[in-house]
């Protein structure tokens, strides 16, 4: 098989991780001639896929073999896809020319469980190494590491890598159980817990005063798949909040059910809930940046589903008119950040232009506010919102227009 | 004033600050660029005047700004920016209003700066043209930026691409860096003809990294819009890509599920029973605990630890942030805590098997932070089945159950603990126990006073615990 026809298969089983992500490392660069790369703090998407998804890394899997049986995978052992294997050297060529002709910010790689999940992560770690300790290579690497490997090998891919990811896919045990019977919940949740506590050990000076080496200093993220097993936003949202408080993630990913080729009979394909996860990254960010929990968006009696047409932050504000109108002028950050239309840069724009005077309706405009969502909420020196805020029909006012049935 | 090509910022900054010291208004300076523009007004070019009486100050955060709205192309860019550099000199906070109209309108013009510069950094593609037998090798990119960022954009390719030689040539500019050294040549160009066969490999992927179940065709040009796509390879691919997508769905949908491979059960049936790391403890299965729903929430059950026959079982609440994590009972900071007064209290914490009354951490999570949660009667009483176990492997003479929680799990009571402290009552199995507060009351005490004497009592009653079992030794006639 041709390094193309290789890279064909193993790009296009890697293309359900839906992390690219390669910002939020130290910064290195190679200015002293003796190496190639850098980062420096925010990533670069360095082209767009049709799908509308941002490619940054060269994401690939080291192979496809792989001796789970995970339902939803496109590389699960009962699958009939062809089947491939990169050299650690392919890996690293590809890795080293594309980044030299500027098409990546690095590597993402990914495998298949061949043998037993120890030999598969240390060839990984192998590739990782030969990139950083013989290419000098400065750019960035981010590992998916195999939760049941050994702790040294995870403990190497740390230091090599700048993030390390593990994916849970399932939202609940439950549907690990049906669906991934060869994952365990409690040792990914353990192998995300030791790189907790070994990013914490890296903080410290060691005896002798001197920095620990960085420990996977882009931190680590997780995968979940939506829309496959019939769990709702608020379990994976609450599944979320619990991965984010115990194990300090960067980020969880959330990842529309999506077709894949030589599918199984256990779980029927469907059409991907994209805006569905579109939601859930918002609610995401919600509960990350704007001080919501996870209950308040996602209340169960309302069958713990987010609001499909409007987004998560302009429902729960339709739903708590009481809170409103919130006064730009006087409001403290928090009720500012709850405001449908602020974002976190307005409402730090917000709070520091008002120092210099009241702010009007004109003035939020140019701060960067989206007011058409935000003035049945505030109060601005020239604005109240009057009977707008409690009108019945303001929910209307966001949701799209019923569709036109056609004549024809 | 005329503005050259290269070391557009530094002449911009000179002029605007000779200017504004000999207090010029806005109004009656006129930037243009010395190549192009200029030639329109056919006004010749004063020279600076020297240095004037004002005093020009900026805030910290104006050099950088300036420097990128210098490279604008947008009408009025350099006006602009003079205009607030002189409101500056009044109203030393201006940049933090952004509800001015001017401050607003120099900060867009710079955002548009950092997303062409963001751009370029993205979207330049080197091409390789390595002579044979050169001992560095050589790329060229060509690039089409839309303002004049060649030199703003330098830097940084120079801190990524330090080991190869490179040019990235735009119509007005070409930047080139040889053997470490960077150096710009302001010159007309037109797209060099260069082939590159590793293209083929890039569209390769570029193909297969798409998903075709999730077109998106809107958000991929927000993103990555057309004009840049004559200098991509990887562009030619997009409208094959999208006509396609429907078709490659649909297939797959409709292909029939196949029967697995005949390897794949050989596979399943050889993987190997997952051994789980219980060790040396006394409840093996309990990873598995199903019992009440917090094993799915925490990270691991927390057993025991401690000499399986220990004299002396002390039982906490629960495990916490830590233990979660670690996988061992009192290794936060309330373990922490305990053993501080438990060495102060003649008690070596090697001699005891301590454990929890309940295994599984519980929290509410929030933000990046879990916070504790008492455990409820009905996850106590669960729990109790593997306290009982534990109690019955290790056999110990007395037990002391530290806080509420324990008290209620080993004598059936968790009420009214204070005045129960110190006291010996008898669990549900019949063996001593002494009962005395949990470390974490005195982290959780609100004044210090409360906090010194809930610690002198936990210091009290370990001493009491200490010297029961010296008085066992003495008398071995008591069981």
């Amino acid at each position: 098989m041709t390094l193309q026809e290789k890279l064909a298969l193993l790009s296009d089983a890697a293309k359900y991780d839906a992390s690219c992500a390669s910002s939020g490392t130290t910064r290195r660069h190679s200015a002293d001639g003796k190496g190639l790369g850098s980062t420096e703090g925010s990533g670069i998407c360095h082209a767009y896929a049709p799908d509308g998804r941002c490619i940054s890394l060269l994401k690939i899997l080291m192979t496809n073999f792989c001796i789970y049986d995970c339902a939803y995978c496109i590389n699960r052992v009962s699958s009939n896809v062809e089947r491939a294997r990169f050299t650690p050297e392919e890996v690293v060529h590809l890795t080293i020319e594309f980044y030299r002709r500027n098409y990546i910010e690095g590597l993402f790689l990914s495998s298949g469980i061949i043998k037993s999940p120890d030999d598969t992560m240390s060839d990984m770690v192998q590739i990782a190494r030969t990139l950083r300790e013989e290419h000098h290579f400065r750019g960035y690497i981010h590992l998916k590491t195999i939760p049941d490997a050994a702790p040294e090998l995870i403990e190497e891919a740390g230091l090599l890598a700048d993030r390390l990811s593990m994916n849970i896919e399932m939202p609940t045990d439950a549907g690990i159980k049906t669906y991934a019977p060869e994952k365990n919940p409690d040792e990914i949740r353990r192998a995300m817990g030791n790189v907790r506590l070994r990013k914490e050990e890296a903080r410290n000076k060691t005896h002798t005063g001197r920095r620990a080496p960085k420990f996977a200093p882009a931190g680590q993220s997780t995968q979940l798949i939506v829309g496959a097993d019939g769990a709702n936003d608020a379990t994976i949202l609450k599944s979320s909040t619990r991965l984010y408080a115990s194990y300090k993630l960067k980020r969880v990913y959330y990842s529309a059910f999506s077709p894949i080729p030589d599918s199984t009979a256990s779980l029927p394909l469907i059409k991907p809930p994209l805006v569905r996860e579109h939601r859930l990254y918002q609610a995401d960010w919600l509960m990350r940046f704007y001080g919501f929990d996870a209950d308040e968006i996602t209340p169960e009696p309302d069958g713990g589903m987010l609001d499909l047409e409007i987004d998560p932050k302009l429902a729960w504000a339709l739903a708590h008119r009481e809170a409103f109108p919130v006064d730009v002028n006087r409001a403290s950050r928090e009720n500012l950040l709850r405001v449908p239309g602020f974002g976190t840069k307005s409402v730090g724009r917000i709070l520091s232009a008002r120092r210099s005077g009241a702010l009007g309706y004109g003035d939020l405009r140019r701060i960067g506010a989206l007011m058409n969502k935000a003035k049945p909420f505030i109060v601005a020196r020239d604005w109240t919102p009057g009977s707008l805020t409690d009108a019945a029909n303001l929910r209307a006012r966001f949701t799209p227009p019923p569709e036109q049935l056609s004549l024809l | 004033m005329a503005l050259p090509r290269l070391g557009l910022a530094t002449a911009w900054r000179d002029a605007a600050r000779a200017l504004a010291s000999n207090g010029v208004r806005g109004d009656d300076v006129n930037w243009v660029m010395a190549d192009t523009e200029a030639g329109l007004f056919d006004a010749p070019d004063l020279p600076l005047p020297p240095p004037g009486m004002r005093k020009v100050a900026v805030p910290k955060t104006f050099p950088a700004l300036a420097e990128q709205v210098c490279c604008s192309r947008t009408p009025g860019a350099h006006d602009a920016l003079y205009q607030l550099l002189l409101r500056l000199q009044h109203t030393p906070r201006l940049l933090t209003n952004r509800a001015d109209p001017l401050v607003r309108k120099v900060e867009e013009m710079a955002k548009n700066i950092r997303r062409d510069r963001h751009k370029m950094r993205a979207f330049v593609r080197f091409r390789e043209v390595t002579e044979p037998g050169a001992n560095r090798r050589r790329f060229v990119a060509w690039f089409e930026p839309d303002h004049r960022i060649e030199e703003l954009n330098a830097s940084f390719f120079a801190r990524r691409f330090a080991d190869m030689d490179w040019a990235i040539v735009t119509p007005e500019v070409t930047t080139t860096f040889k053997d470490g050294t960077l150096s710009f040549n302001a010159v007309a160009s037109v797209p060099p003809d260069i082939r590159d066969d590793t293209e083929e490999l890039w569209r390769t992927y570029y193909a297969n990294i798409f998903n075709p179940a999730r077109l998106k065709i809107k958000a991929m040009q927000a993103e990555m819009p057309k004009k840049y796509w004559k200098n991509m390879p990887e562009a030619v691919l997009i409208p094959d890509l999208i006509a396609q997508a429907e078709a490659r769905v649909r297939d797959m949908r409709e292909t029939a599920p196949t029967l697995a491979p005949a390897r794949a059960r050989r596979i399943l049936d050889r993987l190997p029973e997952r051994s789980l790391p219980s060790g040396e403890t006394a409840l093996q299965g309990i990873e598995a605990c199903t019992r009440c729903p917090l094993g799915q929430m925490a990270t691991q059950a927390v057993p025991g630890e401690g000499p399986m026959d220990a004299r002396l079982m002390i039982v906490g609440e629960q495990p916490g942030d830590q233990e979660d994590l670690h996988g061992r009972p009192f290794v936060g900071p309330a373990g922490q805590l305990f053993n501080e007064i438990a060495a102060q209290a003649g008690l070596d914490r090697s001699t005891v098997y301590l454990t929890n009354a309940v295994k599984h951490f519980k929290f509410t999570p929030r933000g990046k932070r879990r916070i504790h949660q008492r455990p409820s009667a009905s996850e106590v009483h669960h729990c109790r089945w593997w306290l009982s176990r534990e109690v019955s492997q290790v056999a110990p003479q007395l037990i002391m159950a530290m806080g509420a929680t324990a008290a209620l799990s080993l004598t059936g009571n968790g009420k009214g603990l204070l005045k129960r402290c110190g006291k010996i009552e008898e669990t549900l199995e019949g063996i001593r126990v002494l009962i005395t507060l949990h470390p974490s009351a005195i982290l959780r005490a609100h004044d210090p006073a409360t906090a010194a004497q809930y610690r002198a009592v936990l210091r009290r009653d370990l001493a009491l615990a200490a010297a029961m079992l010296r008085s066992t030794d003495n008398d071995s006639s008591i069981h």
